[in-house]
């Protein structure tokens, strides 16, 4: 076994560490479901009994449903489009060698590294210069730029998996290359294409900061949340909303992580007897 | 050319922007025949069959296949199927759905299909597999589902494109030999690249021993073996020993040949066309050579001094060193024979027939 | 020899296509090409169309005024005059730049041994690991700064476990409202972007150099220093650039936890947009805080090729 090894042998201390690391980077999250059950509207210990009252109440409450509703379409355009833009690039990207390809795509990438509030004031001027209404539609336009290359990323070690030879294949054996994609592309990179989607959705799902900016009446529900944080009466509902949208996010989340290091893991390492 | 050409190949050219992959090739595979394409890598070897295939499209000639130019024809619509190198076996499906995946145009009833898998299954003796996904397969099994998929298109010609080259040694020569008895069974045209001379020796009816983007010599593997036109040739299919000449008199059926370290000797003009005054090589294979304490009576003979030797089980290499050349002289002795006394070290006696002696133009 | 050396090159054979580039375009490779082209384009134009249109009005909108509600479009570098002679500019930037470049330090220092520990302690559940550090970043960012508020805040979750176990009578104020509550949750929520890119360089380390070097007589301590630390070394440089680049502009964070102490460059770029409806003074400091970002960048990439190249 590797873990034998001089170099690998285990470490009680780091071990130790990586707990504790994984503890602290939890702890303050999880304090959110702890207090939306306790009985009080103050966020403090110690705590005050066990309540149900603030999910109840928000599930009541319209508006979060509506910013909910928001939020769901927004996300759920944005996971399709830019996944769609997502297959295509990967697919450009891995399997051709393209001239001036890496700065193409290092291109692309950029708003992974640009301070998002600039996206977000960049797009807001060009709108209201182009005399755009604020909308659902400019958070989704917003939402694109930064979900696709996130898309891209997902999709490109599928794609690499996906030996060549199996397309032509499929064209040698007498397909076009429709159902080439349908029969032998699509299948092998599916889960690639599922996690793709289900990120980008929890990316716009989640995200606030250039949402802010171009939002107009109509509220996603992280903006909802933030314009709740003003009033102190509505922050156990914030928490209860927030513990649901948490739980709901990890499980999407670590589906399509799991998804992705899977399928990747079944690509790369064939011909085991099982 | 011959009127039994079913894949003719006229004057292909096929070049990828400065490199000419293949220049002004042309060839004909007769039909049921397995045809082998052997070459070093770079060659054009694997250029040429996906040509064949239909990836590729020639820069210059035409293909042929059973009298129809084909270069137009895309892959899907050509009656040519391919083993890939890497197999190519999807990993999505199981083994029964590789096998049937092209026959989903053929629009046949299921039982028909089943029953044409079951037959491939059967064929590629792996009966109970058709259920198992390609990362349930060994390397050896995936080559087979791969030919069966191919196969059961039955196609006017069957590519094979080095698939035994990921293969180890023992199933490697145990899948020639399937191999072999599949194209006999199935009766269909193969075509097959490898940069394996044995393997080629082995399988093919004729082959194709290809450099630099052309064919050096097409004919069967007994006489590419024995009757090399080139010095390339001789050089790449099996070991050769090469004593540098000039021709002194031509007479169309024999020459004299001044060698060095073997001096004066009459020699067979094998490919003909030989003049005086022209550099010669003499080759003579390794195995044909004898050796021998004392002078032989008869046939051609010369001294040297053993300078290195190595048991090999069923034969024994020696290097002999002689006079006048710098290279030593191999000789390939077989152990089974009566045994003699060789010195490990010292004077031998080496000796060779007339029909040994091959002279290659330089 | 031949025959181990053949199947990666009959490889490059069978894939001719990707061989003998050279001198001008030819036929086959501009049909291959362009048929890639054509897959890359639909994303290329539209990322091309999002980034630089958008960016170029930014830019021009920042050589213009505001006047009232209207914008004065005439061309004039008095908004980059303001930011240099106002000296709140300055401090916010300067403060923005010392609060994500020490929450960048201190994730990086944090999530160091963790990423070693996966990367060379881990052995099964390899990817449960990486999966339970990277979980919590797809999560909404403001839902995590918002669970430090509960945190730090002054009924919050640690000054009220104090108070009612007695520690202490009075809620320690330094907690929330600070610079150092802002730099506390900016580095939990980047830690996964440190720790990612870190792992990868350290994966990539062959064991066999390890190794080496322990054979060479090298301590755990001395072949760390010597051979892991400076093959890790564009792991580190990728968290660094990775957490600094986005924090700077942040908002969210400074305006729920840092007080006036702790307000960034961010939230007067938002203001200038919201409550104080300057867009041009907004764009004027965004462009001026990219640049600022820019050249703190090029800086550490700078620097450390530079060392790197003292040091071979």
């Amino acid at each position: 076994m590797k873990g034998d090894s001089y170099i690998d042998r285990s470490s009680r201390t780091l071990t130790l560490y990586a707990v504790l690391f994984l503890i602290v980077l939890y702890l303050p999250i999880l304090f959110l479901p702890l207090f939306s059950f306790n009985d009080s509207i103050y966020i403090a210990f110690p705590l005050q009994g066990f309540t149900t009252a603030w999910y109840a109440q928000m599930w009541e409450n319209p508006q979060m449903w509506a910013a909910l509703g928001n939020s769901v379409k927004v996300g759920m355009a944005t996971a399709v489009i830019s996944t769609a833009l997502g297959v295509f690039a990967a697919k450009a990207i891995t399997r051709y060698r393209l001239p001036g390809q890496g700065p193409l795509v290092g291109f692309m990438m950029l708003p992974l590294v640009v301070p998002l509030i600039i996206l977000g004031v960049a797009i807001l001027i060009l709108m209201s210069r182009l005399g755009v209404p604020l909308s659902l539609y400019t958070v989704t336009l917003g939402h694109l730029l930064i979900c696709t290359p996130f898309a891209i990323a997902t999709l490109i070690p599928r794609f690499e998996g996906l030996d060549p030879s199996l397309e032509e294949a499929s064209a040698d054996l007498g397909e076009n290359i429709w159902w080439t994609f349908w029969r032998v592309t699509f299948p092998v990179v599916y889960p690639g294409i599922i996690a793709s989607l289900l990120l980008t959705f929890t990316i716009s799902f989640d995200e606030f900061i250039v949402a802010f900016f171009l939002a107009g009446t109509e509220q996603t529900l992280p903006i909802y949340i933030w314009n709740q944080l003003r009033f102190p009466r509505e922050l156990p509902k914030v928490l209860a909303l927030a513990s649901v949208i948490l739980l709901v996010s990890f499980v999407v989340v670590f589906l399509s992580l799991w998804l992705t290091n899977r399928g990747n893991r079944t690509l790369v390492q064939p011909g085991k007897d099982q | 050319m011959t009127q039994d050409a079913y894949i003719r190949i006229e004057n292909v050219t096929k070049r990828f922007g400065s490199f000419t992959a293949l220049g002004d090739v042309s060839m004909d595979i007769r039909e049921g025949e397995f045809f082998s394409l052997l070459g070093a890598s770079g060659c054009g070897k694997t250029t040429l069959l996906r040509l064949l295939a239909g990836f590729e499209s020639p820069t210059e000639g035409e293909i042929y296949l059973d009298g129809d130019p084909i270069s137009g024809v895309p892959p899907n619509h050509r009656p040519v199927n391919m083993v890939f190198q890497s197999y190519a076996i999807f990993p999505h499906l199981d083994v029964r759905d590789n096998i049937a995946y092209g026959l989903r145009k053929r629009k046949l009833p299921k039982a028909r299909r089943d029953e044409m898998v079951d037959e491939m299954l059967h064929l590629i003796k792996l009966p109970d597999y058709g259920d198992r996904r390609a990362n349930q397969l060994s390397g050896g099994q995936r080559q087979r589902v791969a030919l069966a998929r191919a196969l059961i298109l039955r196609p006017k010609v069957l590519l094979l494109d080095e698939p035994l080259g990921a293969l180890d040694k023992n199933l490697r020569e145990q899948m020639q030999l399937e191999l072999r008895q599949i194209q006999r069974t199935v009766g269909i045209t193969f075509v097959f690249v490898t940069h394996d001379q044995e393997e080629a020796l082995t399988l093919s009816d004729r082959m194709a021993v290809m450099a630099r983007g052309k064919p050096l010599q097409i004919d069967t593997p007994e006489a590419l073996y024995e009757r090399p036109a080139n010095r390339e040739v001789a050089e790449f299919i099996g070991s050769m020993n090469f004593f540098e000449g000039r021709v002194t008199q031509a007479d169309g059926q024999g020459v004299d040949l001044d060698v060095a370290a073997l001096g004066r000797i009459a020699a067979p003009d094998g490919a003909g066309g030989l003049s005086p005054g022209q550099r010669v090589a003499l080759a003579i294979r390794p195995e044909k050579i004898a050796l021998s304490d004392t002078r032989p009576e008869r046939g051609h003979a010369v001294r040297g001094r053993i300078q290195n030797a190595a048991y090999l089980g069923e034969r024994s290499h020696y290097y002999v060193q002689l006079d006048g050349i710098e290279a030593p002289v191999a000789v390939s002795a077989n152990n089974s024979a009566p045994v003699r006394h060789v010195p490990e070290a010292g004077e031998v006696w080496l000796s060779w027939p007339d029909e040994a002696m091959r002279v290659l133009a330089e | 020899m031949a025959d181990i050396a053949e199947p990666a090159q009959a490889q490059q054979a069978a894939r001719p296509a990707r061989r003998g580039r050279g001198a001008n375009g030819r036929l086959f490779y501009r049909h291959e090409r362009l048929r890639g082209y054509g897959l890359l384009m639909p994303a290329l134009l539209f990322m091309a169309a999002g980034i630089l249109i958008p960016f170029g009005i930014l830019v021009t909108m920042s050589f213009w005024t505001q006047t009232g509600f209207d914008i004065d479009t005439s061309f004039t570098l008095d908004n980059y005059a303001k930011a240099f002679e106002q000296p709140v500019y300055q401090t916010l930037i300067l403060r923005s730049l010392y609060m994500s470049g020490a929450a960048t330090v201190a994730t990086v220092l944090l999530c160091y041994p963790i990423a070693y520990f996966v990367a060379f302690h881990v052995h099964r559940g390899k990817m449960l690991w990486l999966i339970l550090l990277t979980l919590p970043f797809w999560t909404s960012y403001l839902l995590r700064v918002f669970a430090w508020k509960t945190v730090l805040g002054y009924n919050g979750v640690i000054n009220s476990a104090l108070m009612s176990v007695g520690l202490i009578d009075q809620p320690l104020e330094f907690l929330l409202y600070s610079q150092s509550a802002v730099i506390i949750t900016l580095a939990h929520a980047w830690a996964p972007f440190a720790i990612l890119p870190i792992y990868v360089s350290l994966e990539k380390i062959d064991r066999s150099l390890l190794e080496a070097a322990t054979d060479l007589g090298d301590g755990p301590w001395r072949r760390f220093l010597r051979v892991t630390l400076p093959l890790s070394a564009p792991g580190i440089i990728a968290a660094t650039l990775l957490i600094f680049i986005p924090t700077v502009g942040d908002y969210i964070t400074p305006a729920l936890l840092g007080g006036p102490d702790g307000v960034m460059i961010g939230n007067m770029i938002q203001m200038q947009f919201g409550r104080i409806n300057d867009w041009p003074m907004g764009a004027t400091l965004a462009i001026i805080m990219m640049i600022c970002v820019a050249i703190v960048a090029l800086t550490v990439i700078v620097g450390t090729s530079r060392l790197k190249a003292r040091a071979s």
